[in-house]
C-alpha cells in the first residue's frame, strides 16, 4: 500500500484541533502548558463554543498563550486576569470566559483579584497552572514552592519560618460559597490528561447553564528547566513530592465540598 | 426631552453615564466621589438600560474590569479620587498600550498620600504627564460646573471611541460635591451587541470561524515593533492635539493680564476677574476645558497679541503653570498662585494675587 492510499479522510483517527495553530510553542519540551493548551482548545472545539469564547492570558510563561490559541483573547497585567474576566462576563453574560494563570500570577500578585472573583461567583472558568516556580523570569520562588525546595531566590531551600508556607490556594478557594467546581488535575500521563480534559469539559458545561458559580481547575505541572531536571525526572519528582502536598482530585463539585482540606503544620 | 434638575456634581455625572448609554461601571468607594456609585446603585440601571454597576474589591480590580469590558468593545467606566486613581495607574497604562476606549473619572482631593478629603488640583501632572509607565497620553477633560460633569461624560466617551484612547475626567472635590442646576441630555440607547461588533471590529466578542482572531494586548516583545507602535501612538496624539483642544475665554479680548485656571479654580477666578475689572485692572480668564490636549496655541496668540502676564491659578504647588510657560515661551511673564492641601483660594485672595502680579511681584503666596 502506498502512502497516498493511506492518507485519506476516512482513515484519519486523530487531528490536531484547528483552534491551535502551527506556531512552535514557547514552552520547554515536557512542560505541562502545551498539553493544557491542547485539551483546552480541543474541548472548546468539541463543545462548539469557540465562537462565543474569550480567553484571558496572564503574565508568566503563558503570556503568549494568545499567539497559539486561535480564539479572541485579551492579555492582562500580572495577576489581573480575573478582573478582566469579570469585566467581560458581566457585559456578555452569554459568552464563555476563561482565565489561564500561573502560580505567581494567581496566588501571589493576583490573590485579591482571584479570591474576590471567586467570592462573587463569577460564572467563568479559572485555569491555574501550578508548577511551584516562576518559570519565565528564570526560576524564582513561587507562593506554591514546596518547603525546602531550592530556587534562585531560595538558594538554600524554602525556609517556611521566614518565607511562609507553600499556599494551597485551591483549598482556600473551595471554601467560598459561590464557587461551584474545584478540582486539582495533572497532565503528566495519558490517563491524567484524559481526566483533566473531562474536568475542563464539565467546567464549560456548568458555565453554559448561565448561573452564578465559579469553576476552578488547578493543573499541577512540572517545570523541568526551572527544577533543573529532565522532563521524565521532573514528572517523577512531582508524583513523589508535589502530589503529597497538593493532593490531586476533585475538591468541590456543584457547590458541595467533597473533602475537608486539612492544613497540617 | 432634556430635563432640568438640582444635583450634586457626582450625581450629575452618574446620571449622565446612564443617559449616555454606558454599558458598565466598575468602582470602589472613596471620598469625595462615593456618590457616583451610590447614585448608580440606587438608580439600578441594570433594570432599565441594562447598564452593569459593580462594586469591585479595589481600584486595581475596577480599572482591570474596565479593561476587560473595553477590550470587548463596550462603553466601560470607573471613578475614584486621588489615592484610588494612583492605584489605577498600572491599568491605565495597559489600556493606553492596548488602545482601548474607556472613561476614568478623578474627583481630586489633597495629597500626597492619604492627604485630605477636600478639593485639590494636585493630580494635574499625574494625569497629563503620564502617571503610569511608558509614553502615553490621556484625553483629559476638566469640568468647572455640575453642568459640565454631565456634558463631559458623554463627550469623554465620544472622544475615547473616536481615537480608541482612554479619557480622563479630571474634576475636583468641590465640583463633585456642590449642587447646581443641570440640564440633563436626552437618554441615548445602549448599543446592541450587533452594533458593538459592527462599530468595533477589533473587539474580542468571540472569533467567528474563518475570520482573524482579535487579540487585545500591550505586549510587543520586539523593540522595533514596539517602536513602530509608539510612533503610531504619537501620530494619534498629534491628531488629537490638532483637533480636540477646547477652552473658554472670558474678557481676554482687551486683557492686559490673563488668569489661566480650570475646574473650581476657574469658578473662583471668574469672580476675581470681575473684581479686577471693577477696580480698573483689565483682566481676563482662559479656562482650559481640555487639559490634554492643552490650549497652547490659544495662549500663544494671546501672548503675541500683547498680554503682559499670565497668572496660573491652581489648587496645587503649581503644575499647569509649566504648560502655560511652555505655551507663552518667554513672550510674557508667567507666575503661579494657589493654595494647597484642600484649601480653596477665595476670589479676593486671587484678586489680591493678581494685583501684586500686575505690579511686578513674583512671590504671590
Amino acid at each position: 500500500m502506498e502512502l497516498e492510499d493511506i492518507i485519506k479522510e476516512e482513515n484519519i483517527v486523530f487531528k490536531k484541533t484547528k483552534l491551535l495553530n502551527d506556531k512552535p510553542l514557547s514552552y520547554c519540551p515536557g512542560c505541562g502548558h502545551g498539553t493544557v493548551h491542547r485539551i483546552l482548545m480541543e474541548t472548546l472545539e468539541e463543545l462548539g463554543i469557540d465562537e462565543q469564547t474569550i480567553g484571558i492570558a496572564p503574565v508568566g510563561c503563558a503570556v503568549m498563550a494568545y499567539e497559539f490559541m486561535e480564539i479572541d483573547m485579551q492579555e492582562a497585567a500580572h495577576g489581573r486576569a480575573p478582573a478582566l474576566a469579570t469585566g467581560i462576563k458581566r457585559v456578555y453574560p452569554n459568552k464563555y470566559v476563561f482565565t489561564y494563570q500561573g502560580d505567581g500570577d494567581l496566588a501571589a500578585i493576583g490573590t485579591a483579584e482571584t479570591m474576590h472573583c471567586c467570592n462573587r461567583g463569577e460564572n467563568i472558568l479559572i485555569i491555574f497552572i501550578n508548577n511551584g516556580i516562576y518559570g519565565m523570569t528564570g526560576g524564582q520562588m513561587a507562593p506554591t514552592t514546596l518547603e525546602g525546595a531550592k530556587t534562585s531566590t531560595s538558594p538554600y531551600g524554602r525556609d517556611v519560618s521566614t518565607m511562609g508556607y507553600p499556599i494551597r490556594i485551591t483549598e482556600l478557594i473551595a471554601q467560598l460559597p459561590a464557587v461551584r467546581y474545584v478540582t486539582r488535575q495533572s497532565v503528566h500521563t495519558p490517563a491524567a490528561v484524559r481526566k483533566a480534559k473531562a474536568a475542563i469539559k464539565k467546567a464549560f458545561e456548568y458555565q453554559a447553564e448561565g448561573k452564578q458559580g465559579t469553576c476552578f481547575i488547578e493543573f499541577l505541572s512540572n517545570c523541568n528547566s526551572g527544577w533543573k531536571m529532565s522532563a521524565v525526572q521532573a514528572n517523577k519528582w512531582m508524583e513523589e513530592n508535589t502530589f503529597k502536598y497538593y493532593v490531586p482530585g476533585d475538591i468541590k463539585d456543584n457547590f458541595k465540598l467533597l473533602k475537608n482540606p486539612i492544613v497540617e503544620l | 426631552m432634556s430635563e432640568l434638575r438640582l444635583m450634586k456634581g457626582n450625581e450629575a455625572l452618574a446620571e449622565a453615564a446612564i443617559r449616555a448609554g454606558v454599558d458598565a461601571y466598575y468602582g470602589y468607594p472613596i471620598t469625595p466621589q462615593s456618590e457616583v456609585m451610590e447614585y448608580l446603585m440606587a438608580a439600578n440601571p441594570e433594570k432599565t438600560t441594562g447598564m452593569v454597576v459593580l462594586q469591585a474589591e479595589s481600584e486595581v480590580a475596577s480599572i482591570n474590569m474596565v479593561y476587560g469590558a473595553a477590550g470587548a468593545g463596550k462603553m466601560a467606566m470607573t471613578s475614584s479620587s486621588s489615592p484610588g486613581v494612583s492605584l489605577m495607574q498600572e491599568g491605565i497604562s495597559y489600556i493606553a498600550g492596548a488602545e482601548l476606549p474607556c472613561v476614568v473619572v478623578n474627583v481630586v482631593r489633597g495629597g500626597p498620600g492619604l492627604g485630605t478629603i477636600q478639593p485639590s488640583q494636585a493630580d494635574y501632572f499625574q494625569t497629563v504627564k503620564g502617571g503610569g509607565h511608558g509614553d502615553y497620553k490621556l484625553i483629559t477633560l476638566a469640568p468647572a460646573s455640575v453642568q459640565e460633569m454631565s456634558d463631559f461624560m458623554r463627550l469623554a466617551f465620544e472622544l475615547a471611541f473616536k481615537y480608541r484612547n482612554p479619557a480622563m475626567i479630571l474634576s475636583d472635590g468641590a465640583i463633585g460635591q456642590m449642587m447646581e442646576k443641570v440640564e440633563l441630555f436626552d437618554p441615548i440607547p445602549r448599543r446592541t451587541d450587533e452594533e458593538v461588533a459592527q462599530q468595533c471590529p477589533w473587539a474580542t466578542t468571540g472569533r467567528k470561524r474563518g475570520t482573524q482572531k482579535r487579540v487585545i494586548t500591550s505586549l510587543r516583545l520586539v523593540a522595533s515593533v514596539q517602536e513602530e507602535f509608539n510612533i503610531k501612538l504619537q501620530k494619534k496624539y498629534k491628531q488629537i492635539q490638532e483637533n480636540e483642544v477646547r477652552c473658554e475665554m472670558i474678557g481676554c479680548e482687551d486683557a492686559q493680564f490673563v488668569i489661566v485656571a480650570y475646574g473650581s479654580s476657574a469658578r473662583t477666578s471668574m469672580k476675581a476677574v470681575e473684581l479686577a475689572r471693577k477696580s480698573g485692572l483689565r483682566a481676563g480668564l482662559l479656562r482650559p476645558q481640555t487639559l490634554w490636549p492643552f490650549p497652547t496655541k490659544e495662549l500663544r496668540s494671546l501672548a503675541e497679541r500683547g498680554v503682559q502676564g499670565f497668572l496660573s491659578v491652581e489648587m496645587s504647588a503649581g503644575q499647569m503653570v509649566e504648560d502655560v510657560r511652555l505655551a507663552v515661551n518667554g513672550r510674557s511673564r508667567v507666575e503661579h498662585f494657589g493654595r494647597m492641601g484642600g484649601v480653596i483660594a477665595s476670589p479676593s485672595d486671587i484678586f489680591e494675587a493678581l494685583k501684586q502680579f500686575a505690579a511686578g511681584e513674583k512671590k504671590l503666596f
